[in-house]
C-alpha cells in the first residue's frame, strides 16, 4: 500500500512537471495564431484538441505506468484470471464517442466559415508554374509574376546564405499585395503541375490543380508582410517558390494599384521602342545573360548543360546552334512544349528580351553561331504564328 | 471426426520443391525491364534506342510460357497420380476465387474512374458544384455532356452506339455462359460427347466475339475518329473494352485448353477443379461485359 | 519424425517450405529497410543544417520518394509476410501454407521487383522524384523516363502481394487443425486475415492507378488530364483508395504481434479477445471509407470535407478499443519485462502518440494548416517506426528461439530497446515542432527559423540508424553463438507453437493435426 501511494503521489509529480514544461514551451514550439479570424479560430481548435488528446494520454498512460510499476511481478506474483468485462468495454467504447463528437461540432463550423468565398471584394487569381507565381486582379488590369528573391542558381544555396538572412528563401521579387480587412477571394490554379499556395499567418491552404480553378478567402486585418511556401511537390525546385502577401490600407491598395497601371503603361511603351530599335549583339548579349540567369538558368543551368534527359542542354542543342532551325527555336521559348516543363515565354518577357536571350542561347557556351536575333524577327514570328 | 481428419492430414500432400516459381519471378522482371524499354521506343516519348526493349520483352513472355507450362504439367500430373486430397482441392478452389475477387477490384478501378468522370469532373468542368469559376474562367465554351464528343481542348470524336455490335456481342457472351453451363452439368454427369462439344462452342463463341470486338475497334479508329487519345472517352471506352477482351483472350484459351484436356479424359466427376476455375472466371468475364454494356454503352 | 530437408543452395530457390519462405522474406525486409535507411540518412544528412550541401534538389527529391516507396513496399509489408508466413501455420496446427509453391513465387518476385525500383538510380534522368504518393501529372506528364519501370516494377509488387494475401486467407480458412475454430486463433493470425483481405482489395486498385498513368504518360489517355475531361484529382481518390487502407496493412498485423506478447508478457489472458478482434474488423472495413483526409486541401465540395473528416475520426473508436484492452491486459497481471515486452509497450505508447496527431489531422479546418508540413512527418513516422517497425522488432525476439533455437543476449537487447526508444523520439518529436512552425515537406533546404529542430532530427536520425546496425549484430550473434534456447523460453507464452512444438521448431510441422480443445 504504501508503495502505491508513493507511487501515486511521484506519478503526479511528473505528470505536472512536463505539463508546466509544454506550457512554456508552446510559446516557440507551437502553431502561430496568425491574424486572420480564421487563422485564429483554427489556432483555438488546435489548443483545444492538443489539450484533449494531453488528457487521454494523462489518464491512458498514467494507468498503464501504473499497472507497470505494481502489477510487475515481484510486486503481484499472481496474475488474476479475468478477461472480459462487457460493461467496461461499453464503457470505453462510448467515452470516445462522446470525446469526438465534442471535438467534430466546432470543426464541422469552422470547416463552413473557411469554405464560404461567396461576396469577395477583389478577386485574384492565382497560378502556379514551375517556380513561380502568377498573380492576376480580375478587378483591376493588373498582372505579375512573383518569383524567389535569390534566382535559382546551384551554388547559391549555402549556410552563410541562410544564417545572414533572416527571410532566406522567403523572399520574392514582387509581392502579392492586398488592401486590409476586405475579403479577397484567390482563385487557384495551376499551368503544369499541382502547387500548393499556403500562407499559415492567413490560414490559407489550397492546391493549385491544373485545369480547375479552386476558390478560398481571407480578409486581413492588421497591415504586414506575411510569408508562406508552396506545399505540394511539384518538382526539382519545389522548396523555393515562396509566397509573400503584404497587406496594406486601402488607399496604399490603390495607389499601388494605380503605379502598377502606370508601369505597365511605361512598359508597353519601352518594349515597343526597344522593339523598334535594333540591337547590337553585345547589348543583346549582355540582356540576354541578364534574362537567361533569372529565367532559365533553373532548368538549363547557367552553362547550358541542362540536367539531360529532363531539361536538355542547350549548349550544342541542335535548335540553338543550327541556322535552319532558328524558327523552332524561337517557336519553343515563345510557345513552349505543352506537356512539358517548358513554358512559353511570349508573354513573360518582351520581345526584346526574348531576341536577347534567344540571341545569348545561340552564341553564348560555345554555341558561336553569331546568329542576331532582333525583337522584329520575334515580332514576326509571333505575326505569323497568329 | 478426428480420425476422419486424421486422415485427411495424413493424405495432405506439400509439394515437392520447385523450379517454376523463381523461373516465373525472372520470367516477370524480364517481361517489366523489356516491356518499360518497349513502350519507351516505341511511343518515341525518349530516345532508348539500342535498349532491345521488345526483345528482352519477348525473351520475358516466351520464359512465363514455358513456366506456365510447365507449372501446370506438373500439376497435371501430380493430380492425375491422386497425391492431391479434398483438403487441397479446397485450398485451389478457394485460391481462385480470391485471385477472382482480386480482378474484380482491378476492373473496379477503372469502373470507378469512369463514374468520376461522367459524374463530377464532366459537370464540374461545366460549373457544377463549387466549380463556377473553373468554368466561367478556364472554359467559357465547354458544354457539359456525356458521352463527351468535345473536349475542354476542343477535340472532337464520335460516341460508339449500343445497338450494334455491341449488342450482338451482348448476346454471344450471354449465350457462352449459358453453353458453358450445361458443359458443366454435362461434366458432373459423366457425360463426355456434351461436356466436349459444350466446352468447345463456348471457346468459340469467345473467338466470335474477339473478331466482332476487333472489328469495332477498327471501325472506332479509322471512321469514327474514336481513339484512346479521344478524350476522357475515348479513355476509359478502351481502357475497359481493351482490358475486358485481354480478360476474355486468357478465359478463351483457357477453355481451349479444357477443351483438349476434357478430350484427353483427365477430369472425372469428383475431380474437376481446373475446369471449374475456368469456368468461374468465363462467367466472371461475363458478368463484367454486362456491366460494360451497360456503363460504357448504354447508359 | 525424420527432420530431414533439402541442402544447398535449391533449398532457398526452389523451397515450398513456410518456414524457409518465412526466413528469406524477413531478410529480404531488412536488407530493404537498411537501403530505405540509409536513403533517410541522406536526406537527414542535407536537412542537418538550412543551405544545399551534399546533393542536389532532384536527388533529395528522389531520396525522399524512394524512402518511402522502399520502406513501406520493401520493408514493412514484406516484413510482415515473413511473419505470417513463419507463425501462421504453426499457430493453426497446419503443416504448411496452403499454396506452397505460389507462395515462392510471392517471395521471389520481389527482389527482382526491387531491382527494377533500384535500378532506377542509375538510369539518365535519376531515379523516380515525384514522392511516394506519385501525383499526377507530376508523375506523368512531367516524371523521368525512369518512372516506367517504377510503374512496372510495382505492378510486380502488386502481384506479389495479391499472391501472399490470397495464400494467408486460404490457409486460414481451409487449413486449421480441428478444434481451431475461428474465435480460437491466436490474434495473430486474425489481424493477418483482415490484412490479407485489404490487401485483395486494394492491391488491383493500385494496379488500375498505375497502368492510367502509363497509358497517360505514353498511349494518350486522358485520365488525368483536365484538358481532355480528367481531373489529376482523381488520381489521388484512386492512389488513396488504395493507400489508407494500406496504412492498416502496415499497422494491423503489428496490433496482433503486441497482443500475443503483452498477454504473455503479464502472464495473463488477452483481455477482451473477441472486442478485439471485432475492433479490427471495424478499422479495416472503416479504413475504406476515409480516404480522402489526405485530400482536403485540394477542393473537394464540402460535403465530401465533412464526409470524411467524421468518418476518419470514428477509426479513433475501434483502435481506442485495442489500446484499453492492452492497457487491461497488463492490469493486475505479473509482468516481467523482457525484451519483446519492452518493445510492445513502446509500441502501445508511440503508436497511440501516432494515433493522436492523427486525429488532430483528421480535423480538416485545422489540417489545412497541417497538411504536407513535417507535422504530418511527425505523425506517420510515429505510427510506422515505433508502430509497424516496433513491432516487427519485438516479434523477432519473441519468436527468435522458436525460429533459431537460440536466445538473443537480454541484455543487449534491452541497450538495443532503450537506445533506439531515445533515438527514434530525438528523430521524430521534433518533426511535430518543425510542422506547426511552418516547414513544408519534401523541401531539401530551409529558413533558419527551423535549424534547431531539425537538428535534434538529424541527431537522432543518425543514432537511430545505429541501433538499427546494432539490432542486426544481435540477431547474427544470437544466431551463431546465442545460448540453447529451452522449448518454452516464456513462461507466460501460450499457443500452438510454443504447447505443441519444441524450439526449434522442426522442419516439417504437424504431420499429423495437433488436437485443440
Ligand atoms: C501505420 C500507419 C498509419 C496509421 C495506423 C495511421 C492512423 C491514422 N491516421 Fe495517418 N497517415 C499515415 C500512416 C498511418 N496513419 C501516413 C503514412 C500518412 C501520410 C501519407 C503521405 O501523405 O505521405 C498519414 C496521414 C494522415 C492524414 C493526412 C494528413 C495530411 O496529409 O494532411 C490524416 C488525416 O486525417 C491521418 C489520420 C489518421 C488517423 C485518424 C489515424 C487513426 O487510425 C489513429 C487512431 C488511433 C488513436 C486515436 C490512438 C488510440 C486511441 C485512444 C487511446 C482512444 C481515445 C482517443 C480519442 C477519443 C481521440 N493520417
Ligand atoms: C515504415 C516506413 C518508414 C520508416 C521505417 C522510416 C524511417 C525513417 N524515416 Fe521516413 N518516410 C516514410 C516511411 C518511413 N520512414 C514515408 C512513407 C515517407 C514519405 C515519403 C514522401 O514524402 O514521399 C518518409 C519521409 C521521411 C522524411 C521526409 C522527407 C521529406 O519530406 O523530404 C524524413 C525526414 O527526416 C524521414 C526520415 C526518416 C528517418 C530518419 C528514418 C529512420 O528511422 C531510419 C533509420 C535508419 C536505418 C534503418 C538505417 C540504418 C543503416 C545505416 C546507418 C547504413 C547502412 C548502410 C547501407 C545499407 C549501405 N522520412
Ligand atoms: C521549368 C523548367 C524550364 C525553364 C524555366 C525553361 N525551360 Fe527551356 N526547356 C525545358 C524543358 C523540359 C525542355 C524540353 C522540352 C521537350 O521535351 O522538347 C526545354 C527545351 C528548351 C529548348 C529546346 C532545346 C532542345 O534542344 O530541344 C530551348 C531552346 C529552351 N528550352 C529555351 C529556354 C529559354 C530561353 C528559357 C528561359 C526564358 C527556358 N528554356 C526556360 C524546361 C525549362
Ligand atoms: Cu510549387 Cu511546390
Ligand atoms: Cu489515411
Amino acid at each position: 500500500m504504501a508503495i502505491r501511494r508513493k507511487l501515486i503521489a511521484s506519478l503526479t509529480a511528473l505528470v505536472s512537471f512536463v505539463l508546466s514544461g509544454v506550457v512554456q514551451a508552446t510559446a516557440d514550439l507551437n502553431m502561430r495564431p496568425g491574424v486572420t479570424e480564421t487563422s485564429q479560430e483554427a489556432y483555438d481548435l488546435h489548443m483545444m484538441v492538443v489539450w484533449v488528446m494531453t488528457g487521454i494520454a494523462v489518464v491512458v498512460f498514467g494507468l498503464m505506468f501504473y499497472s507497470i510499476i505494481a502489477h510487475r511481478k515481484s510486486n503481484n506474483p499472481k496474475p488474476a484470471t479475468w478477461s472480459h468485462s462487457t460493461k467496461v468495454e461499453i464503457v470505453w467504447t462510448a467515452i470516445p464517442f462522446i470525446i469526438l463528437i465534442f471535438l467534430t461540432i466546432p470543426a464541422i463550423k469552422l470547416l463552413i466559415k473557411m469554405e464560404d468565398a461567396s461576396d469577395p471584394d477583389i478577386s485574384i487569381q492565382v497560378t502556379g508554374s514551375q517556380w513561380k507565381w502568377h498573380y492576376k486582379y480580375l478587378d483591376h488590369n493588373v498582372e505579375f509574376y512573383s518569383n524567389l528573391k535569390t534566382p535559382q542558381q546551384e551554388a547559391n544555396f549555402d549556410l552563410e546564405k541562410a544564417t545572414s538572412n533572416a527571410n532566406y528563401l522567403l523572399e520574392v521579387d514582387k509581392e502579392l499585395v492586398i488592401p486590409v480587412n476586405k475579403k479577397v477571394r484567390f482563385l487557384v490554379t495551376a499551368d503544369d503541375v499541382i502547387h500548393s499556395w499556403w500562407v499559415p499567418e492567413l490560414g490559407v491552404k489550397k492546391d493549385a490543380i491544373p485545369g480547375f480553378i479552386n476558390e478560398t478567402w481571407t480578409s486581413v486585418p492588421k497591415p504586414g508582410t506575411y510569408r508562406g511556401q508552396c506545399t505540394e511537390l511539384c518538382g526539382k525546385w519545389h522548396g523555393f517558390m515562396p509566397v509573400v502577401v503584404r497587406a496594406v490600407p486601402q488607399a496604399e491598395f490603390d495607389a499601388w494599384i494605380a503605379q502598377k497601371n502606370d508601369e505597365r503603361v511605361a512598359a508597353e511603351k519601352a518594349a515597343a521602342e526597344a522593339a523598334a530599335k535594333s540591337w547590337d549583339l553585345d547589348k543583346l548579349m549582355t540582356l540576354g545573360e541578364e534574362v537567361y540567369n533569372a529565367k532559365c538558368a533553373a532548368c538549363h543551368k547557367v552553362d547550358g548543360s541542362g540536367t539531360p534527359p529532363l531539361f536538355p542542354a542547350l549548349k550544342g542543342s541542335e535548335i540553338a546552334t543550327k541556322a535552319e532551325r532558328m524558327d523552332e527555336h524561337i517557336g519553343i521559348v515563345v510557345n513552349g512544349k505543352t506537356g512539358t516543363a517548358m513554358a512559353a515565354f511570349g508573354s513573360q518577357l518582351t520581345d526584346a528580351e526574348l531576341a536577347a536571350v534567344i540571341t545569348y542561347e545561340r552564341n553564348a557556351w560555345g554555341n558561336e553561331t553569331g546568329d542576331v536575333v532582333q525583337p522584329a524577327d520575334i515580332q514576326a514570328f509571333k505575326a505569323g504564328n497568329q | 471426426m478426428s480420425t476422419e481428419n486424421q486422415e485427411k492430414y495424413e493424405k495432405y500432400y506439400v509439394p515437392e520443391q520447385s523450379p517454376w516459381p523463381i523461373i516465373g519471378a525472372i520470367g516477370l522482371f524480364l517481361l517489366a525491364y523489356g516491356g518499360a524499354n518497349f513502350i519507351q521506343q516505341t511511343t518515341g516519348k525518349y530516345n532508348n534506342d539500342g535498349s532491345m526493349g521488345w526483345i528482352i520483352f519477348s525473351v520475358g513472355l516466351a520464359v512465363i510460357i514455358y513456366m506456365m507450362w510447365s507449372w501446370w504439367r506438373d500439376t497435371i500430373r501430380e493430380s492425375m497420380n491422386g497425391l492431391y486430397s479434398a483438403q487441397m482441392d479446397r485450398s485451389f478452389r478457394q485460391g481462385m476465387l480470391w485471385f477472382i475477387s482480386s480482378e474484380v477490384m482491378f476492373f473496379a478501378a477503372f469502373f470507378g474512374a469512369l463514374l468520376y468522370a461522367r459524374q463530377l469532373i464532366v459537370p464540374w468542368l461545366g460549373g457544377e458544384g463549387n466549380n463556377a469559376m473553373t468554368h466561367a474562367l478556364l472554359y467559357p465554351d465547354f458544354i457539359p455532356q456525356w458521352p463527351l464528343t468535345t473536349t475542354p481542348a476542343g477535340e472532337t470524336t464520335t460516341a460508339m452506339g449500343a445497338f450494334g455490335l455491341p449488342a450482338i456481342n451482348t448476346a454471344i457472351l450471354l449465350t457462352s455462359s449459358w453453353t458453358l453451363t450445361i458443359a458443366h452439368h454435362a461434366l458432373k454427369d459423366g457425360n463426355r460427347s456434351a461436356l466436349l462439344n459444350y466446352t468447345a462452342i463456348t471457346a468459340l463463341l469467345g473467338i466470335i466475339f474477339l473478331g466482332l470486338q476487333a472489328y469495332e475497334y477498327y471501325e472506332a479508329y479509322h471512321h469514327m475518329g474514336l481513339t484512346l487519345g479521344s478524350g476522357i472517352y475515348g479513355s476509359t471506352f478502351f481502357m475497359l473494352t481493351g482490358f475486358h477482351g485481354f480478360h476474355v483472350t486468357i478465359g478463351t484459351i483457357f477453355l481451349i485448353v479444357m477443351s483438349v484436356r476434357c478430350a484427353s479424359g483427365h477430369f472425372t466427376k469428383e475431380n474437376h477443379f481446373a475446369y471449374e476455375a475456368g469456368a468461374w472466371y468465363w462467367h466472371f468475364v461475363d458478368v463484367v461485359w454486362l456491366f460494360l454494356f451497360i456503363f460504357v454503352y448504354i447508359v | 519424425m525424420a527432420d530431414h530437408h533439402p541442402t544447398g543452395i535449391k533449398r532457398w530457390l526452389f523451397t515450398t517450405n513456410h518456414k524457409d519462405i518465412g526466413s528469406m522474406y524477413l531478410w529480404f525486409s531488412f536488407i530493404m529497410f537498411l537501403i530505405g535507411g540509409a536513403m533517410a540518412m541522406v536526406i537527414r544528412a542535407e536537412l542537418y543544417q538550412p543551405g544545399l550541401q551534399f546533393v542536389e534538389p532532384n536527388f533529395f527529391n528522389s531520396m525522399t520518394t524512394m524512402h518511402g516507396l522502399i520502406m513501406v513496399f520493401g520493408a514493412v509489408m514484406p516484413s510482415m509476410v515473413g511473419l505470417a508466413n513463419w507463425l501462421i501455420p504453426m499457430q493453426i496446427g497446419a503443416p504448411d501454407m496452403a499454396l506452397p509453391r505460389m507462395n515462392n513465387w510471392s517471395f521471389w518476385i520481389l527482389p527482382f521487383a526491387f531491382t527494377l525500383l533500384l535500378s532506377s538510380l542509375f538510369m539518365d534522368g535519376g531515379a523516380p522524384n515525384f514522392g511516394w504518393t506519385f501525383y499526377a501529372p507530376l508523375s506523368t506528364t512531367y516524371g523521368p523516363p525512369s518512372t516506367d519501370f517504377f510503374i512496372l516494377g510495382v505492378h510486380m509488387m502488386g502481384i506479389s502481394s495479391i499472391m501472399g494475401a490470397i495464400n494467408v486467407i486460404v490457409t486460414v480458412f481451409n487449413m486449421r487443425a480441428p478444434g481451431m475454430t475461428l474465435m480460437k486463433m491466436p490474434l495473430f493470425v486474425w489481424t493477418w486475415v483482415i490484412t490479407a483481405f485489404l490487401l485483395i482489395m486494394v492491391m488491383p486498385v493500385l494496379a488500375g492507378a498505375v497502368t492510367m498513368m502509363l497509358t497517360d504518360r505514353h498511349f494518350g489517355t486522358d485520365f488525368f488530364n483536365a484538358a481532355g475531361g480528367g481531373d489529376p484529382v482523381m488520381f489521388q481518390h484512386i492512389f488513396w483508395f488504395f493507400g489508407h487502407p494500406e496504412v492498416y496493412i502496415m499497422i494491423l498485423p503489428a496490433f496482433g504481434v503486441a497482443s500475443e506478447i503483452i498477454a504473455a508478457f503479464a502472464r495473463k489472458k488477452l483481455f477482451g479477445y473477441s472486442s478485439m478482434v471485432y475492433a479490427t474488423a471495424s478499422i479495416a472495413l472503416l479504413s475504406f471509407i476515409v480516404w480522402a483526409h489526405h485530400m482536403f486541401t485540394v477542393g473537394m465540395p464540402i460535403a465530401g470535407e465533412l464526409f470524411f473528416m467524421i468518418a476518419t475520426m470514428l477509426i479513433a473508436v475501434p483502435t481506442g478499443v485495442k489500446v484499453f484492452n492492452w492497457v487491461a491486459t497488463m492490469w493486475q497481471g505479473s509482468m516481467t519485462f523482457e525484451t519483446p515486452m519492452l518493445f510492445s509497450i513502446a509500441f502501445v505508447i508511440l503508436f497511440t502518440i501516432g494515433g493522436f496527431s492523427g486525429v488532430m489531422l483528421a480535423m480538416a479546418p485545422v489540417d489545412f494548416q497541417y497538411h504536407d508540413t513535417y507535422f504530418v512527418v511527425a505523425h506517420f513516422h510515429y505510427v510506422l517506426f515505433p508502430g509497424a517497425i516496433f513491432g516487427t522488432t519485438a516479434a523477432v525476439y519473441y519468436w527468435l528461439p522458436k525460429w533459431t533455437g537460440k536466445m538473443y543476449n537480454e541484455k543487449l537487447g534491452k541497450i538495443h530497446f532503450w537506445w533506439s526508444m531515445i533515438a527514434v523520439n530525438l528523430t521524430f518529436f521534433p518533426m511535430h515542432f518543425s510542422g506547426l512552425a511552418g516547414m513544408p515537406r519534401r523541401i531539401p533546404d530551409y529558413n533558419m527559423m527551423f535549424a534547431a529542430f531539425n537538428q535534434l532530427a538529424s541527431i537522432g536520425a543518425f543514432a537511430l540508424g545505429l541501433s538499427q546496425l546494432f539490432f542486426l549484430f544481435i540477431i547474427i550473434k544470437a544466431i551463431r553463438s546465442g545460448k540453447k534456447a529451452e522449448d518454452k523460453p516464456w513462461e507466460g507464452a501460450t499457443g500452438l507453437e510454443w504447447d505443441a512444438l519444441p524450439c526449434p521448431a522442426p522442419y516439417h510441422t504437424f504431420d499429423t493435426p495437433p488436437q485443440v480443445k
